[in-house]
């Protein structure tokens, strides 16, 4: 008698066979929506953050051939996601990302120089988790799931109105710690939006020798949490998505994966040599579907974004730019004696000992 | 005998065991087509097939489990963890299966897996990619855990690991894999279990491995200035550990200092100790010292150099081997 009610609620947890979409490759309204349309100001929001977001990483890229990052992880094609999914955060809502994110960052109000500060070198972690309600930028991965749902369920617990949305690569959905955080969310009911930015790689390792389901959305059924599938290079609706996700769990309707199907348009660090394992007609490909053109065409075709707000635009995001460059272009002084200030609440004695013997060194 | 940088020597080794015997398959993520993020991988996937030399999905405790079940099947898988951190999801399957097997089964059940490890820092790394964590395998028993500090041991090792029974941890300096050196594949090999001699001296014994046999090898022809005559051993083998080349050099020096990247509390550097003077008490002329990283989590790459070895530091703790208090006839000028 259960197994006969078990296909209807199945089909309720999986995703469609066709990514959510509200606009198309070339930025026209889709017809027959699923998903509702945000509103005029989101859309020049939106389209105002991924252009700043665009010309940042562009930054961050080139600061890092003048070495003035130690790496760094593009994600340029990317940006309906890192932006469209910050977006649709509240402020009292927290974002655990990953070392692919800063643009995800940015957005979220981190400024520039604490954001990169990690892949500067000068420490892990440049910004206070607590003021932006952002967790530490996360590499060993797959881990930060875990992380999102224990926070969204302590905020459950302590009836806070928070959710947690965590961001997670194709790869990482390989991970243990993916399917358990899924399995928790999902036993807990827990107040938490995982979205996995499918980016077609992780390093060089495609989809086909990561994952023999239909999609990476399809985890979900098997935990019981309710999945879709979005086209991710449409800002839009990523936006919708992760924003019904987000009211659905403040709303005690409990966990949604995502699965946002994008592109990672460069190698994946400037460390990497990606033409040792893809076509440049793939790339070509898909920088023929890039997310900052569909918004743009849209909004122009609508008759929203006119000269003056593209160059106002414009104007902003290499301002924006010109700050970061001249973060990044002075140079940092840590003071050693933080190598030992962290480690514990109270500084042990060894350490202490070990302090003191590093500033005899260096007096 | 050529010169290869010790990323060529492990990638020949792993090409000339690939060779030698079918049942060696090499896999991890990265390893196929782009050769591994080293390139230590690089080109066996074209010449072996993707039968032999495969990308895996991306999860550590997944590529040693099933390396496990294909050891118990007859293989004799390589695998590789990208860098020393991303291996901690698999140090169950490490810990509590690859290193107890056989015990467990009465030596029914042989699992010899090589997990292939970059480890160490000193390049710039960003958190997690630059660990020592050899102690957590030493510590364990069961588990082979080798290190080389040069090209040749990089290719003799790599193949003494891949033919031995027991499971291994292979090591691989990652700041020393483009350091160049002569290799010679084929050439008599010292033995999986020994450590060596790389450079005699009479005053004093630097105990080192891996990354710091370099390090060591600097500071011994540094310490020359200070009329030292330094004495380098390289273990190679962390565990087993060769008390009696290690022994043999302490007690004709007197005395001894071991050098390491990973901190210093409760690390490899202290069974060093331990071992060097429960047997070489009455040849010692101070007490065994240590050299290691802070005891702190690696630090941001700004910040690195501070708590690396180098070769100040290891003179200094030389310096402090009590050599007012020269005993006649051991020791310098002996
Ligand atoms: C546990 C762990 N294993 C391995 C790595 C090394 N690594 C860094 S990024 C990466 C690929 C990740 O791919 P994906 O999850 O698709 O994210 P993307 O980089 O494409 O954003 C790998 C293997 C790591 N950081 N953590
Ligand atoms: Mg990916």
């Amino acid at each position: 008698m259960v197994r006969t009610s078990l296909p209807a609620r199945e089909r309720s947890l999986l995703p469609t066979d066709e990514p959510l979409s509200l606009l198309t490759k070339t930025g026209e309204p889709v017809a027959d929506p699923v998903l509702e349309m945000p509103g005029d100001d989101v859309l020049l929001e939106l389209h105002r953050k991924m252009v700043v977001g665009r010309r940042f990483d562009t930054q961050a890229t080139a600061l890092t051939r003048q070495g003035r990052l130690a790496v760094y992880p593009s994600s340029r094609g990317q940006e309906a996601c890192e932006v469209g999914a910050v977006l649709a955060l509240r402020e009292q809502d927290w974002l655990f990302p990953t070392y692919r994110d800063s643009v995800a960052l940015v957005t979220r109000g981190v400024p520039a120089g604490e954001t990169l500060t990690l892949l500067q070198g000068g420490w892990h972690l440049g910004y206070d988790p607590y003021e932006h309600r952002v967790g530490p930028q996360c590499t060993p991965l797959a881990t930060n799931t875990l992380h999102a749902v224990g926070l969204a369920q302590a905020a459950s617990l302590k009836g806070e109105d928070t959710v947690a949305l965590v961001l997670v690569g194709d790869g990482a959905t390989s991970e243990g710690d993916t399917h358990e955080a899924l399995n928790f969310a999902g036993v807990w009911k827990a107040p938490v939006v995982f979205l996995v930015q499918n980016n077609g790689y992780a390093i060089s390792v495609p989809m086909s020798k990561q994952n023999a389901a239909p999609s990476l959305a399809h985890k979900g059924v098997g935990y019981g949490v309710p999945s879709v599938l979005v086209d991710g290079n449409d800002p839009a609706a990523v936006y919708a998505v992760v924003r019904d996700a987000v009211r659905t769990a403040a709303e005690g309707g409990g966990p949604t994966l995502v699965e946002a199907l994008t592109y990672r348009v460069e190698a994946h660090t400037n460390a990497d040599d990606a033409t040792r394992y893809r076509d440049a007609d793939e790339v070509a490909a898909w920088l023929d579907r890039d997310p900052v053109d569909r918004i743009e065409s849209h909004l122009a075709a609508k008759g929203l974004l006119d000269d003056a707000r593209r160059a106002a635009v414009a104007q902003e995001a290499e301002a924006f730019a010109a700050s970061v460059r001249e973060v990044m272009n002075t140079d940092v002084e840590v003071d050693p004696a933080e190598l030992f200030a962290h480690v514990y609440a109270q500084p042990t004695s060894h350490l202490q000992e070990q302090a003191a013997m590093l500033a005899e060194e260096l007096a | 005998m050529s010169a290869l940088s010790m990323s060529g020597a492990l990638n020949r080794a792993l090409a000339d065991a690939l060779e030698a015997d079918d049942r060696v398959l090499v896999f991890g993520e990265d390893v196929g087509p782009l050769g591994g993020v080293f390139r230590i991988t690089d080109g066996l996937a074209a010449r072996f097939g993707d039968r032999r030399v495969f990308d895996t999905p991306l999860a550590e405790s997944g590529i040693v489990g099933t390396a496990i079940g294909m050891a118990m099947n007859g293989m004799r898988p390589v695998v590789e963890m990208q860098f020393d951190a991303f291996a901690y999801p698999a140090f169950e399957q490490i810990t509590s299966h690859l290193a107890k097997m056989r015990n467990r089964t009465r030596g029914k059940v042989e699992v010899p897996v090589v997990i292939r490890i970059p480890y160490g820092g000193g390049i710039g790394g960003v958190e997690h990619h630059c660990d020592s964590s050899e102690a957590y395998y030493t510590h364990t028993s069961g588990l082979r855990v080798v290190t080389p500090g040069t090209p040749q041991d990089a290719y003799d090792l790599l193949r003494d690991a891949i033919d031995s029974p027991d499971p291994v941890i292979f090591l691989e300096p990652k700041r020393r894999y483009w350091s160049k050196g002569e290799v010679t594949p084929g050439a008599d090999r010292v033995g999986f279990d020994r450590a060596v001699v790389r450079r005699p001296g009479r005053d004093v014994t630097l105990i080192a491995y891996g990354p710091m046999v370099a390090t060591a090898l600097e500071t011994a022809e540094a310490a020359t200035e200070e009329g030292w005559d330094v004495e380098v051993v390289d273990l190679r083998s962390l565990s087993p550990f060769d008390d009696e080349t290690v022994c043999a050099s302490v007690r004709r020096t007197g005395r001894a200092v071991v050098v390491h990247e990973a901190s210093g509390f409760g690390g490899y550097g202290a069974e060093v100790v331990a071992r060097v003077t429960e047997r070489c008490f009455h040849h010692l002329h101070a007490p065994v010292l240590r050299v290691t990283g802070f005891d702190i989590p690696y630090p941001p790459p700004k910040l690195e150099e501070h708590h690396l070895p180098g070769v100040d530091r290891i003179l200094d703790a030389i310096g402090r081997l009590q050599w007012d208090d020269e005993v006649v006839g051991a020791g310098r000028g002996a």
